[in-house]
């Protein structure tokens, strides 16, 4: 709307332009100010709403986050000040080092493997899958997208228990010896928790990506099929090349999906067996709602925002970057 | 400061809570004409009406009482009292408020607060609702009602001294019901390894594990994965109890100064527990095992033991009719004093209560009036508690609630009663117990190690 209608005065005026004298210049110009002003606060009028709920939702809890990290507080006793020693409790104890450094290893599962596999998925896809078999394909992945979570978290930890389908395949293909109880063991319940979050992301990744190679040039890929470039020359070449903002995208979605998580591991394992799955979403609604332990969680929380933004910003960057 | 919490029933009426969900979900899928084991015994508890006695003059007196109440969802107890006590005192209507747990947790403080607070609340933490002076001080019904006549062990977990450690000082909450935990066993498989009469010792015990190992049999069923809470915290402390006495365990869950959970005979306990592990008497995805498949297992027939608690008894009495027994877990020697743990269905008076003494006749009135004590013992299967000279009222005909209740009068004459480990802080089970329970399991911590790493946990908490 607002290019018609600024332009339309504009012009106007600007026909009488030669007529007018110094006095009539000066009131164009403040009936112009008069008018952007008016604009101006038109738009913060039609923005409040939003911008009042953001404020109140996302920028107060935000702010207050970062100043009860500062205080040792309980929920609704009086609050006493304690500066830094929780950051100094959350950077030195192993235990909530240990959570941090767990959801650096769900990122291989959450978007180490989504994105490559996705790009591979999408490729195929996109290649010898067109019509209805490609449609179905593009369902069947992103239907984890719109189970909720919850749900799949309960289908999965029955799919991984011992009497578990998954172990009941494994025994029929005769690798009885390896079963187990997959998220109740030490060394596979992360990487268990991880092939969920495998599972819900790999189809927007796929999807993500499948929707950029449409908007890559056919020709090239004709051009290149020309000078005899076989699928993966072609994929090298052209289809990575192209991809680069939608793979920071995907990236980026899914490593924030990886430092954040919590539904998946909440349903699935609850941070066990030990801490071998605990995650900082988790262990900060354990320290704020049963340990009570407010100013400590606030300020994992805290901690965790900034780890996220130092991880996405270069990512974000790069991505840029290289796809100018 | 950080307050003290000891949520006293938080994990008993967690499990409870699961235990009606499980109970829901079996009665859906089987269509059994069975009716609840509730429904008899309401129907058979139809004696005179009595009315309870009325010390020093506290009662509803007889112009209308409108009780304003705040109960758990989830719970029949508390609503089924209030009808029958409207029944014997139609002066008396209620004003009911219901929430969940967790939702109480958050709310009570709040609601006791305001200018219109509930008369009669369920209380799932005390220590700071006494500190902020929100709960009324019943040690003056104590004396009028008679109530410490009754046994210690019932009052012990609801009383906090001026020093905000609970288990000793002026009573601030009663009990509607006293849940009962111990050893649950399923009598054909029991019978099968030659299980005559419930051990007498813990090396029984152990001898008949070792039984059900040699016969191909899962000696125990249980639940440990974090989503429920480490479940083999239940036969930890049961060994505790067995190996020492069980003061020490009860001043470390109410927070007593200087307590300790990493001692001697706590150490004994935990090695037993680690031999149990290591000797393969658990399932072997224990630690994938949440609370409701443990059960819905054992009632399949799965183990021959299970560790759990009274709340349970209906659900068993569903899946396993006349098949499952109880015992309380054996002393160490022949003979030797035994405990359990048990915990009170916690309610209190809010200090600004407009109705104080009628809140408080009812309380009583639940302890010591048989339709009362009836209600008690068929909708909740547990002890009514009341004076120790009131006898028990029993559960339905084949109900291992009658069982429960026998056993557990043993533990009320020994006052044998302890409240959980896992209620010590907000987080220790969470953050202590469950991971290190379930690290035993996986064979990546020992007993001694247990025993420290909870304790520090415990430092670090309290001074969170």
């Amino acid at each position: 709307m607002s290019a018609a209608d600024k332009s339309m005065p504009e012009i106007i005026l600007a026909r009488s332009d030669a007529q007018t004298d110094e006095g009539q210049r000066q009131s164009r110009r403040t009936f112009r100010s008069r008018r952007a002003r008016r604009e101006t606060l038109l738009g913060w009028l039609f923005v409040l709403p939003a911008l009042s709920f953001y404020g109140l939702f996302v920028l107060l809890p935000l702010a207050l986050t970062v100043k009860y990290s500062l205080y040792r507080w309980d929920g609704f006793n009086v609050p006493a000040w304690v500066g830094l020693a929780n950051y100094e409790n959350v950077l030195t104890d192993p235990d909530l080092l240990n959570t941090i450094f767990n959801s650096f290893r769900l990122m291989i599962f959450f978007s180490l493997i989504p994105v490559t596999l996705g790009l591979v998925v999408a490729s195929v896809i996109r290649r010898s899958a067109t019509g209805s078999l490609g449609n179905v394909a593009r369902t069947v992945l992103f239907l984890p997208q719109v189970i909720p979570l919850v749900a799949a978290g309960i289908v999965w930890s029955v799919v991984l228990s011992l009497s578990g389908i998954g172990n009941q395949f494994l025994t029929a293909i005769g690798l009885e010896g390896i079963t187990r109880a997959w998220l109740g063991d030490f060394d596979t319940a992360l990487a268990a928790v991880g092939l969920i979050g495998t599972w819900v992301l790999l189809g927007l990744c796929t999807l993500l990506l499948l929707t950029g190679m449409t908007k890559i040039d056919p020709a090239l890929y004709e051009s290149a099929r020309i000078d005899g470039a076989g699928a993966f020359r072609e994929f090298l070449a052209i289809t990575l090349p192209s991809l680069r903002q939608e793979i920071g995208v995907c990236v980026t979605i899914t490593v924030i999906a990886a430092l954040r998580s919590f539904d998946i591991v909440y349903v699935t394992t609850g941070g066990g067996p030990g801490l071998a799955t605990m995650v900082p979403g988790l262990d900060i609604y354990v320290l704020a709602f049963q340990a009570r332990a407010v100013g400590v969680a606030s300020a994992l929380a805290v901690v965790l925002i900034v780890l996220i933004l130092l991880v996405i910003l270069p990512i974000q960057w790069l991505s840029r970057e290289n796809g100018e | 400061m950080f307050p003290v919490f000891s949520q006293s029933r938080r994990v008993l009426g967690g499990l409870a809570a699961l235990a009606l969900v499980a109970g829901a979900c079996s009665s859906s899928s089987t269509p059994t004409p069975a009716t609840p084991t509730t429904a008899p015994a309401t129907a058979t508890a139809a004696p005179a009406i009595t009315v309870a006695p009325t010390a020093a003059g506290i009662t509803c007196g007889t112009a209308p009482v409108v009780l304003t109440a705040y109960f758990e969802t989830g719970f029949d107890i508390p609503f089924k009292l209030s009808d029958e006590f409207t029944k014997q005192f139609p002066n008396v209507t209620w004003k009911i408020s219901q929430d969940q747990f967790t939702n109480l947790m958050n709310a009570t403080p709040r609601l006791l607060s305001s200018d219109n607070p509930p008369d009669l609340v369920r209380l799932p933490s005390m220590v700071s609702l006494v500190k902020d002076g929100l709960l009324k001080n019943l040690d003056g019904y104590v004396t009028s009602f008679g109530w410490d006549k009754w046994p210690a062990a019932n009052l012990v977990q609801n009383r906090v001294g001026t020093d905000g450690v609970r288990g000793a000082g002026s009573l601030y909450a009663a009990g509607l019901n006293y849940s009962m935990t111990g050893v649950f066993y399923n009598k054909k498989l029991a019978a099968q390894i030659g299980m005559t009469t419930p051990p007498a010792t813990v090396a029984d015990f152990e001898a008949l594990l070792a039984k059900a190992k040699t016969a191909g049999l899962q000696p125990i069923m249980a639940w440990n994965a974090s989503a429920s809470g480490g479940g083999l915290a239940f036969p930890l402390q049961n060994l505790m109890a067995a190996y020492g006495p069980t003061g020490p365990i009860n001043d470390w869950i109410f927070q007593k100064k200087g307590a300790t959970i990493d001692t001697d005979t706590n150490l004994t306990a935990a090695q037993h527990l680690e031999t149990w592990v290591k000797s393969g008497y658990f399932p072997k995805d224990v630690n994938a095992i949440e609370y409701t498949a443990a059960n819905s297992r054992f009632g399949k027939g799965e183990g021959v033991f299970m560790f759990n608690g009274d709340w349970q008894d209906a659900a068993y009495d569903k899946d396993m009719a006349g098949n499952v027994g109880f015992f309380i877990f054996p002393s160490a020697t022949s003979g030797g004093s035994v405990a359990a743990m048990s915990a009170p269905l916690t309610y209190g008076i809010a200090a600004k209560a407009k109705n104080a003494d009628c809140a408080a006749f009812f309380l009583n009135w639940v302890a010591t009036n048989p339709t009362a004590r009836q209600i008690d013992v068929a909708v909740g299967g547990s002890t009514p508690g009341g004076p120790s000279d009131l006898t028990v009222p029993p559960g339905p005909t084949g109900s291992v609630i009658n069982d429960t209740l026998a056993q557990g009068a043993s533990v009320a004459k020994a006052n044998g009663a302890m409240d959980f480990i896992a209620n010590a802080t907000g987080s220790i089970f969470a953050q202590g117990w469950t991971p290190e329970l379930q690290k035993m399991v996986g064979g990546k911590e020992t007993a001694a190690g247990l025993l420290k790493t909870v304790q520090a946990e415990y430092l670090k908490e309290l001074a969170q």
